[in-house]
């Protein structure tokens, strides 16, 4: 245990020793100040029309906090996945260019203690991301009373979908010493389990478009962000993160035979 | 300390080493002599764990590489060819990673980094950033961290390349003055290394072992005394009785064996060609000869490319 926080902890301050951080945080946070305010805007614009109607047609609820944090943080969702590449890439393809692979490998620690040690350090800069997302969710509470159900199970989904974005980023860069080439592979294998379901559309039959359906990273956000808490979707998230923990674990093991 | 035996790695497009059998005793300096490519990195990765091989065992202190790997590892200080440093880290923040990884106790950490800098002379340089350190200093912080938990056993792929005269002969007194309390096996492809610092030499070319010896001795063979490698195939025992028998044959024995045959080393005495002698008694004997090679003559030829190796430095 003491083995993987060391090898979280250097991590860390890697991270926060080089740009990448920072620049990943800037463009995070601004982009998610961007996108609050034009959909806080929208909300605000469709209040204002339901007004108007209501006059005529007469008064109908509106959940606006809801609306808001239900399309911030599904846009945050689809902003993470061109943001977690740049957080993985380097996790082992640099210390393979370092060759401090050599140091990981003949420490006495088993190949699972560096694996997890790596995963945990990428998914605590995830957390660090995700908790930059409280500043506009946290502003609604000030200014209105939104239902925490939906944004917990919300931010519930979120974690779960990081943990699964980290370890598919976490296995693509063992395959490669270029962390360059490590975020533009995570960043393709993770579009293509974006836009599975675009493909659905056009399937023939009705399996094969379920199955496109299900493959979509994106569309077993929809009911967390409802606040509906299914355990169908909750197994997507965890086995696609243990399938590419996996995959990094073998990984490492045929780096090993392969010299 | 060490057991190597037959030991054998095949890369997907090469086979780096073949059948390599050799002993460490405990206190013992053993320096791993071979020109590029001859197996020195291969052999030790395997050792240090880093690798499996594909065939053949490795023991560390009684225990097997493949079977119990963390007790191996936590008995070696492996300083690998390249010294594995992170660039932005600070020489102590570097080492104090280490002593974690390698367990450490924490209380004790801050006085064990500060031993190993001590004894690499790298206490002056502890705050400075690693990218920023020249290639001399760079070594030694890959040696220190070797040090560290001042483990019985330290495995130094070429300790002292890169480094400036002065630097050398800092880094060879520093490893004389772990033998004793530590075994220690290091590589290098520079004849006079090994002379001033070894106990024993294991010269190695093409992946294949071609003496084990004092360096005192190798000197001596250079010299003109036999030596003949045969492999045979056949009962051990009783050709190694067989030829020590014969006249003019001083000391026989095995270095190695793959698929039931057997290498010999045969040590002669001084210029007799004992070699037909030798086969003809094998073949009556009814054994299978399937190598004979003197190795004086090819021991000249891997000194010769050693040198050459030395003095492009
Ligand atoms: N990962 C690898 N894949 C394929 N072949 C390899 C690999 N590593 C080494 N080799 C080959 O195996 C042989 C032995 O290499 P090794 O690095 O063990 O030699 P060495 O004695 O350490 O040489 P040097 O003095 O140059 O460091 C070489 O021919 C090398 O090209
Ligand atoms: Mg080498």
């Amino acid at each position: 245990m003491r083995n993987i926080l060391a090898i979280i902890e250097r991590e860390l301050r890697a991270y926060f020793t080089s740009p990448i951080a920072y620049v990943v945080l800037t463009i995070f946070v601004f982009l998610s100040g961007l996108f609050f305010r034009s959909i806080l805007a929208q909300v605000l614009q469709m209040g204002l029309m339901s007004q108007l109607q209501a006059q005529q047609l007469g008064p109908r609820a509106m959940d606006m906090p809801g609306m808001i944090t239900r399309g911030f943080l599904s846009t945050m969702s689809v902003i993470l996945l061109f943001v977690m590449p740049m957080l993985t890439m380097g996790l082992f393809s640099e210390e393979k260019k370092r060759g401090t692979i050599e140091l990981l490998l003949t420490a006495p620690l088993t190949d699972l203690q560096v694996v997890l040690g790596k995963f945990f350090a990428g998914v605590t800069f995830f957390i660090i991301l995700l908790l930059t997302t409280w500043i506009p969710t946290g502003m609604l509470y000030l200014y209105s009373t939104p239902a925490s159900g939906p944004i917990l199970t919300a931010y519930l989904g979120l974690l779960l979908y990081g943990l699964a974005l980290t370890a598919i980023g976490l296995f693509i860069s063992t395959l490669t010493e270029n962390q360059i080439i490590a975020a533009v592979l995570s960043f393709g294998t993770i579009m293509v389990l974006w836009l599975v379901d675009v493909l659905a559309n056009n399937a023939e039959s009705s399996t094969s478009k379920a199955v496109l359906t299900y493959l979509s990273i994106l569309s077993h956000l929809d009911d967390f962000m409802k606040g509906v808490l299914s355990t169908s979707h909750i197994i997507f998230y965890m086995s696609l993160m243990l399938v590419a923990l996996f995959l990094t674990y073998r990984s490492i093991d045929s780096l090993r035979w392969r010299g | 300390m060490i057991t190597v035996e037959n030991l054998t790695k095949r890369y997907a497009t090469k086979t780096a080493i073949e059948s390599v059998s050799f002993q460490v005793e405990k206190g013992e300096i053993l320096g791993f002599l071979g020109p590029n490519g001859a197996g020195k990195t291969t052999t030790m990765r395997i050792v240090v764990g880093f690798m499996p091989a594909s065939d053949g065992t490795v023991r560390v202190d009684g225990f097997d590489v493949f079977e119990n790997p963390l007790d191996v590892r936590r008995r070696i200080g492996y300083l690998p060819e390249n010294p594995p440093l992170y660039p932005e880290m600070t020489v102590a923040g570097y080492l104090r990673f280490v002593a974690k990884i390698k367990g450490v106790p924490k209380e004790k950490i801050g006085a064990e980094v500060k031993r190993v800098m001590e004894r690499v002379s790298i206490t002056d340089v502890q705050e400075r950033i690693i990218a920023k350190l020249s290639k001399g200093y760079k070594q030694r912080v890959g040696l220190a961290q070797a040090l560290i938990g001042d483990p019985p056993v330290m495995i130094l792929d070429e300790p002292t390349i890169g480094l400036d005269p002065k630097q050398i002969h800092e880094v060879r007194e520093l490893i004389k003055g772990l033998a004793g309390n530590h075994t220690v096996v290091l590589s290098t492809h520079i004849l006079p290394e090994v002379e001033q610092t070894c106990n024993r030499v294991v010269i190695i070319d093409r992946g294949k072992i071609v003496a084990i010896d004092t360096p005192q001795n190798l000197r001596f063979q250079l010299q003109g005394a036999e030596r003949v490698f045969m492999e045979i195939q056949g009962p051990v025992p009783e050709i190694t009785s067989k030829l020590k028998a014969m006249p003019g044959v001083i000391d026989v024995h095995t270095v190695g064996s793959n698929d039931g045959r057997h290498r010999f080393q045969i040590e002669g005495e001084l210029k007799k060609d004992i070699r037909s002698d030798l086969a003809r008694t094998v073949v009556q004997s009814g054994w299978g000869l399937y190598e004979l090679q003197s190795a004086s003559m090819s021991l000249e030829d891997i000194f010769l490319k050693l040198t050459t190796a030395e003095e492009r430095e």
